[in-house]
């Protein structure tokens, strides 16, 4: 588990309107890469086209390379809902199926993936989902209840529960604190620690302190203006990046002069 | 982000403004439609009040006047008793509805989640206005359509059924030609409830949560896996609405039916032999004009009954929708 992906010439469109231009980054394994940058400046719309998420908003196409272990995602003969099943996503907003119990929203992908599931393996599975999201202790007494009645933080480790049941090789979060409390946030940072030994992760996010506790990796997008396509700008160690980085621009950014 | 917030900008008033201010005109329209608001919902308990009051007033004498005086006012009642009588009826409306009900719901389904999920927007569109042109076809239309066009076009299928599914109770024949039987009325009347319960279902269906089918979609969901996780799920309390709505219609549908079924008042169950059903509406429409006094008051009793039947079902569906509402993703 966790793969590198290599990201060469990478154009996001949606419709006629470029949105990202000319990515080309590479995301090491077993390691947590953040990527930051203003509002619109197309980071959340890259991390879609990482497991072709992206296209299903009507017109949205993306052109480029995406390689990971040595298949290209976005090469013919390619099935967006197979890449799916082994890139995991973690949303903005918590998302657990509101119809579903705790237990049936951890099985959720699995029950996608291969249909049927003994009931021990089943129960095996939830639980060490559940552990890896560090949310069994708090809800192994009441697997049945609704996901819903969870609290905010509680559901978001649920959702990671729900993602990393299908056991993916790559794990990414589109802001996955934004709609969270301070405490909260820190559990799921904490867990992304942990996550990052076996999967590769790649986390967009508004906060720049968390970026810089959390990745091993930063990269910067931004853009130019409205209507202009948003780039990558800069991509190196997170320690180097809040330290001394290369271009200006993200100097600025990162010490607050805009954004 | 900019930095010239600083300087004040006046703003004037305008007169009408402060004259408003000063009368209290917003706070007049608003008390205005709070009124209005209560008014037409109290409006809707007293109608509802109304309409049954005036049945069990009406329907008083059916139940007070003794069996065997009745039984000589009215050609068409025996001394068997009221529930005798209405039985059958009761039993041919359900089974009629239930037919509509079996046929209609798949197909309502069907067609909303086209044309919320797979139909390209302007081909959904049209298709939603097309259906929604069905129920303006005046009901008395589709009985005539269903009389002369559909009941001789379907003894094929009648047939097929007998021959091939004869030996399940229902479909037992002979099958009657032409088939002015309980299955051509269901059909009739499914394709009536078509409408109602396709615009409900659409609309369900199109509020499904981005959130959720984006979810369903990250874990690696195919079209049909994300209508079975996502969409379905989230829509069953609507889903279950639209029928009961459609039930509705269907129960007491009653121009179609009248001109459609050949009436007899037996509980059978094999709907493809006519001259077997009839429902408590067509039959009220059947025999009011040719009514005396005590028939009327008879006929009015039945309508009570199909009264109670559709509070009952009502409250059946919203017992459905409200026993999983913690599952429901309204919390």
């Amino acid at each position: 588990m966790g793969k590198r992906i290599d990201v060469s010439d990478l154009n996001i469109y949606y419709g006629s309107f470029n949105a990202v231009a000319d990515v080309a980054m590479t995301i090491e394994p077993r390691a947590v890469t953040a990527l930051i940058g203003p509002s619109g400046c197309g980071k959340s719309t890259f991390l879609r086209t990482l497991n072709r998420m992206h296209e299903v908003v009507p017109g949205a196409y993306a052109e480029g390379k995406v390689v990971m272990d040595g298949v290209d995602l976005y090469g013919p003969g390619v099935d967006p809902v197979a890449v799916r099943r082994h890139v995991g996503m973690v949303f903005q907003r918590p998302n657990p199926f509101p119809t579903m119990s705790i237990k049936e929203n951890v099985l959720a992908g699995v029950k996608l993936n291969n249909k049927r599931i003994a009931k021990s393996d089943a129960e095996d599975l939830v639980e060490a989902s559940l552990t890896g999201a560090n949310l069994w202790n708090e809800v192994k007494d009441r697997l049945d209840k609704p996901g819903s009645s969870l609290s905010g933080g509680q559901q978001q480790r649920l959702c990671i529960a729900r993602a990393i049941a299908v056991k993916p090789s790559v794990l990414l979060m589109d802001e996955p604190c934004s709609a969270l409390d301070p405490i909260s946030t820190l559990a799921i940072e904490d867990l992304i620690h942990e996550l990052k030994d076996d999967y590769t992760i790649v986390i967009v996010t508004h906060n720049m302190q968390q970026a810089a506790r959390v990745s091993d990796k930063t990269g910067f997008f931004n853009i130019e203006g409205t209507g202009k396509p948003g780039r990558l700008i800069e991509m190196d160690d997170t320690r180097v990046m809040f330290s001394s980085p290369a271009k200006k621009e993200t100097e600025d950014y990162i010490s607050g002069r805009f954004g | 982000m900019s930095a010239h917030r600083a300087d004040t900008v006046e703003v004037a008033i305008p007169d009408s403004v402060q004259s408003d201010l000063r009368h209290g005109r917003a706070s007049m329209v608003n008390r205005f439609f709070q009124w209005a608001a209560t008014f037409s919902g109290t409006l809707i308990l007293l109608t509802l009040a109304a309409v049954t009051a005036f049945l069990v007033l009406e329907a008083m004498p059916a139940f007070t006047t003794p069996t065997d005086e009745l039984a000589h006012d009215v050609s068409w009642y025996t001394e068997a008793g009221f529930f005798a009588y209405v039985g059958p009826l009761v039993f041919g409306t359900l089974l009629a509805a239930l037919i509509a009900l079996i046929v209609g719901t798949p197909l309502a389904i069907g067609i909303g989640l086209f044309i919320s999920h797979y139909a390209p927007r302007r081909l959904a569109q049209g298709l939603g206005y097309l259906v929604d042109l069905l129920a303006a076809i005046p009901s008395v239309v589709y009985g005539l359509w269903g009389a002369m066009v559909l009941a001789p076009a379907i003894v094929p299928v009648q047939d097929f059924l007998s021959t091939y599914l004869g030996w399940i109770p229902l479909f037992a024949g002979p099958p009657s030609t032409p088939a002015r039987t309980a299955f051509t009325a269901g059909l009739v009347l499914a394709v009536m409830i078509l409408p109602i319960v396709t615009a409900v279902c659409r609309e369900v269906f199109l509020q499904t949560p981005r959130l959720h089918e984006e979810a369903a979609l990250a874990l690696g969901a195919t079209k049909l896996e994300l209508i079975s996780t996502a969409v379905l799920p989230f829509a069953r309390g609507g889903i279950v609405s639209g029928a009961m709505l459609g039930l509705g219609r269907a129960l007491g549908e009653t121009m179609a039916v009248l001109l459609i079924l050949s009436p007899g008042a037996t509980y059978s169950l094999f709907i493809l032999q006519a001259g077997k059903h009839q429902t408590i509406a067509a039959n009220i429409a059947a025999q009011f004009p040719e009514a005396n006094t005590s028939g009327v008051s008879l006929l009015i009793a039945t309508g009570l009954v199909l009264f109670l039947i559709t509070l009952v079902v009502n409250m059946i569906a919203r017992w459905i929708v409200a026993r999983r509402a913690e599952f429901s993703g309204a919390n």
